[in-house]
């Protein structure tokens, strides 16, 4: 007897994640989450070999355990209430142990791309992002800061990345923001295309539209917290200040006070 | 401790942009932002000097201030920094702690 396995090709800015596991109703709904991102081939993937556990009953873990990801001889051991992973970077392999939800693999994929950007590539940051004219535009902030706002009022000429998580690539001397299919409460997936990134704006809600450009220290700090990096590894951490720091030094960073209507996108062209 | 020697802790990720500093503890993730009078007398914070010298001889030559008003203030700051495990003080022979 041959088991089947069901392979889903995930390409989001550039990195390959194959998912692969033994549940054809579960990886068509992986394909249809990351519609717009996924590839008929994808070349030198990561592969994330997911094992699902009985869907009737709770994942084996504590169903209220925060999110842990420390590293173990050189093999990342994820943990949360929801699912378990083992991802070695070397073999470029991951396990999954999780239920049939879309959540706990969203998770997984999200991790194991900080993992892979960290060294030298890259950052997940917390923000929305968009392209127009050619160049990507980045507003971040913390839930509640606007990012779903801005990005349901941009206008047509304006190509929507993310309302959640941006992905940003080191490119040369610059930085280039990808689309993503990581959505917050817009529910949309971003494009699948990329533009070199032109300014980063932290959000604010006001009575007035109103940008302010930031010194570099502050704009780093602020930048810093809003990057998504999960694993408690000292020697990566410094090399996402590092990138941050690069990132500042590169792209001009400024609040942005903004009153909830259309018009704010006529500041940010 | 104007008499003492700071220096900066071992294992920080800092950064300078545009003459003020960012400092990270990566262990914790912990962030500090310095303004530029913060960053020279961090940048000059090596365990050879005193505070009182490096104020004498990078504070005071950079800066429009007052010597005294600026020990206090750089007492005042390296105290805060010692309180979050970022700067140390040697006391007695330069160069040790």
């Amino acid at each position: 007897m041959v088991d089947a396995t069901f392979p889903v090709n995930i390409l989001i800015g550039g990195t390959p994640v194959r998912v692969v596991s033994s549940d054809e109703v579960f990886a068509r709904m992986i394909a249809g989450q990351y519609a717009g991102f996924t590839a008929a081939e994808a070349g030198e993937a990561v592969e994330v070999d997911v094992t699902l556990t009985d869907a009737s009953l709770p994942f084996d873990g504590d169903a209220d355990e925060d999110l842990a990801v420390h590293n173990e001889s050189g093999i990342w051991i994820m943990r949360r209430g929801d699912f378990s992973a083992r991802y070695d970077p070397v073999r470029r392999s991951c396990t999954v142990r999780q239920n049939a939800n879309r959540y706990s693999i969203d998770s997984v994929i999200r991790i194991i791309h900080t993992l892979t950007l960290a060294p030298g590539h890259g950052f997940l940051l917390h923000a929305a992002s968009a392209i127009r004219a050619g160049r990507a535009l980045i507003l971040a902030g913390p839930s509640g800061a606007g990012k779903t706002t801005m990005a349901s009022l941009a206008p047509r000429d304006v190509r929507l990345l993310s309302d959640e998580v941006s992905y940003i690539r080191k490119c040369g001397s610059g930085f280039t923001a990808s689309g993503t299919p990581f959505t917050g409460e817009l529910g949309r997936a971003g494009e699948n295309v990329s533009a070199p990134v032109a300014a980063l704006y932290f959000l604010h809600h006001a009575a007035e539209n109103r940008i302010e450009r930031l010194a570099d220290a502050e704009a780093a700090r602020l930048l810093m917290r809003n990057i998504l990096f999960f694993a408690c590894d000292p020697g990566l951490v410094s090399r996402v200040f590092d990138l941050a720091c690069e990132f500042i030094s590169a792209v001009p960073a400024s609040r942005l006070f903004f009153v909830p209507d259309e018009r704010i996108w006529e500041r940010i062209r | 401790m104007r008499n003492a020697y700071p220096v900066r802790a071992p294992n920080l990720a800092s950064r300078v942009l545009n003459g003020e500093a960012i400092i990270m503890n990566p262990a914790d993730s912990t962030l500090f932002t310095l303004n530029e009078t913060a960053t020279v007398i961090w940048l000059a914070a090596d365990g050879t000097r005193t505070l009182r010298e490096i104020v004498e001889t990078e504070v005071c030559t950079q800066f429009e201030v007052d010597p005294e008003t600026a020990i206090l203030e750089a007492e005042e700051f390296a105290a805060s920094l010692a309180g979050h495990s970022i700067l140390r003080f040697a006391a007695g022979t330069k160069g040790q702690e």
